[in-house]
């Protein structure tokens, strides 16, 4: 019974976010552009699904994932599991922390892979490249770029430096790329650091945060916990930047090789 | 028949190897470095088949619903050649969809409550729900002003990383202005605007008017609209922590 009440639940909730979208389109359609929709059909179908998916995704994640995962990150940062035998009165040093950033990165890497909203935005990205750019590929990158931040914020948190120095570094380093990158890839890679964050990273990554934020003396959670999402936003961009240069990289390197 | 069925299946197994790295760091952690067995399998194995089956009807619902939904939406809006409804729809598609995201109420909240503790307004339970509504139509706006400009460039072909970099510029300049508690609820504000239903819509709308538009290259023109999403918030966000 629990099952299908959440399932219900879940679903009404889906439906109220997706009323919004569908009343600025049917407005703009009917209204604006004054012509029905072609396919109507498949339309109502692929949208179902669309719903369907989303609502099966987050009682699914809701039942299995998440439960496990905040408790695990709530467990990682727990003081006794930190520094079990010394006297909680020591300051604890940032190399204690190592399982929390090996976790933060892990659990990073993991959940973006099955990011939906990423895996549409790398369909897109191939289909218009015909194939140049490959799905998977992208999502590694991205993968690993939102691993790579998620771990450096931790630390972050754990020593207490300013968010901000992080952030305008790491803005810098894309501005630096943005010069030498290959100018297709700029606008994919843009965009790669705004999809990362959605249903499956925030949930657990927020956790982490909070967790962790009230597990150390000193650091406030409702100020320290916020952050980590920013990290999320950041790396991805510098990751698929790199890729792409990379492979140009390689590319320029083998046509060269070939000319000899 | 057959084929339709053969291809589910085929996605099904998609997605089951997308969720496998999130099983394999759950498990790895729970058994050998925090030493404790698994609690409800049960539950876990039922909620795993949802989470699948949810993925695969996403992705089969994407290709028939929003892809052509946003594509069709950009050539039709092309070929009335009105910028103005074009604008207008860019700005309503934002602002629609953010008003009302989950993520966005629960951070509003959140920050309400980190302003009342910091003595930023007043520690009523009114304050706050102004504050905390006001914060999310500061959200919602900065958002549609996004989607317009961004498609505002994608029509006149300017180069992306002309706006994304002094707005980067910006962010930057107006963290050493704003107040210390809103920086990291606006760094974060910037990540959670952009739900699984707009992110695909989006860049639907985005490539389709790139493509529609002669002398537009859908892969540079085309992306950055989640760019700009993802930024003006966090300089609205810092614009408003400096105002009230």
């Amino acid at each position: 019974m629990t099952w299908i009440h959440e399932i219900l639940s879940v679903f009404l909730a889906t439906l109220r976010d997706v009323a919004p979208i569908v009343a600025v389109i049917v407005f703009f359609q009917l209204v604006i552009i004054r012509r029905p929709f072609s396919h109507l059909k498949d339309l109502i179908i692929g949208m179902s699904y669309v719903i369907l998916g989303i609502t099966f995704f987050l009682v699914g994640l809701d039942k299995a994932l998440f439960p496990l995962g905040t408790v695990m990150a709530e467990q990682l940062t727990s003081a006794e599991f930190i520094n079990p035998t010394t006297d909680q009165s020591i300051s604890i040093a940032w190399q204690d922390y190592m399982w929390v950033y090996i976790f933060a990165a892990c659990i990073g890497f993991a959940t973006t892979l099955a990011e939906p909203s990423l895996i549409a935005v790398a369909i897109k990205a191939s289909q218009i490249s015909a194939g140049a750019i490959n799905a998977w590929y992208l999502r590694l990158a991205v993968s690993v770029g939102v691993a790579f931040g998620i771990a450096l914020g931790t630390y972050r948190i754990v020593s207490g430096t300013e968010l901000y120095l992080y952030i305008i570094a790491g803005y810098i380093v894309v501005i630096i790329q943005t010069m030498f990158a290959p100018k297709l890839i700029i606008g994919l890679a843009y965009d790669s650091g705004g999809v990362t964050t959605s249903t499956v990273t925030v949930p657990l990554v927020t956790a982490l945060g909070i967790g962790l934020a009230s597990s150390i003396p000193g650091r406030n959670p409702l100020l320290d916990g916020f952050g980590l999402i920013a990290f999320a936003s950041l790396f991805p961009i510098i990751a698929v930047l790199a890729y792409a240069q990379l492979t140009d990289w390689l590319a320029q390197r083998a046509a060269n090789k070939s000319s000899e | 028949m057959f084929n339709i069925k053969n291809k589910f299946v085929r996605q099904l197994f998609g997605s089951l190897t997308d969720l496998l790295p999130i099983f394999v760091v759950i498990f790895v952690f729970q058994i050998f470095v925090l030493r404790q067995p698994v609690p409800n399998l049960a539950d876990i194995a039922i909620g795993t088949a949802f989470v699948v089956l949810g993925l695969t009807l996403f992705i089969q619902g994407l290709e028939k619903s929003l892809f052509p939904i946003g594509e069709h939406m950009a050539y039709a809006f092309a070929k009335k050649g009105s910028l103005f409804w074009l604008l207008a729809f860019g700005f309503a598609l934002g602002f629609g969809t953010t008003a009302a995201e989950p993520a966005l109420i629960a951070v509003a909240d959140e920050a309400a409550r980190i302003a009342a503790g910091g003595g930023m307004i007043e520690a009523t339970e009114e304050a706050k729900l102004s504050y905390a509504l006001g914060l999310r139509f500061t959200v919602a706006t900065s958002v549609g002003f996004a989607i317009l400009l961004g498609v505002l460039r994608i029509l006149r072909g300017w180069p992306l990383h002309y706006l994304i970099i002094p707005g980067y510029m910006g962010v930057v300049i107006m963290t050493f202005f704003a107040p210390s508690e809103i920086i990291g609820i606006a760094y974060d504000s910037g990540g959670v605007t952009t739900s699984t239903i707009t992110v695909p819509l989006v860049t639907a709308l985005g490539v389709g008017l790139a493509s529609a538009i002669r002398g537009r290259n859908p892969m540079t023109d085309g992306f950055g609209l989640i760019a700009f999403a993802s930024l003006t918030p966090m300089i609205f966000v810092m614009a408003y922590g400096m105002i009230i």
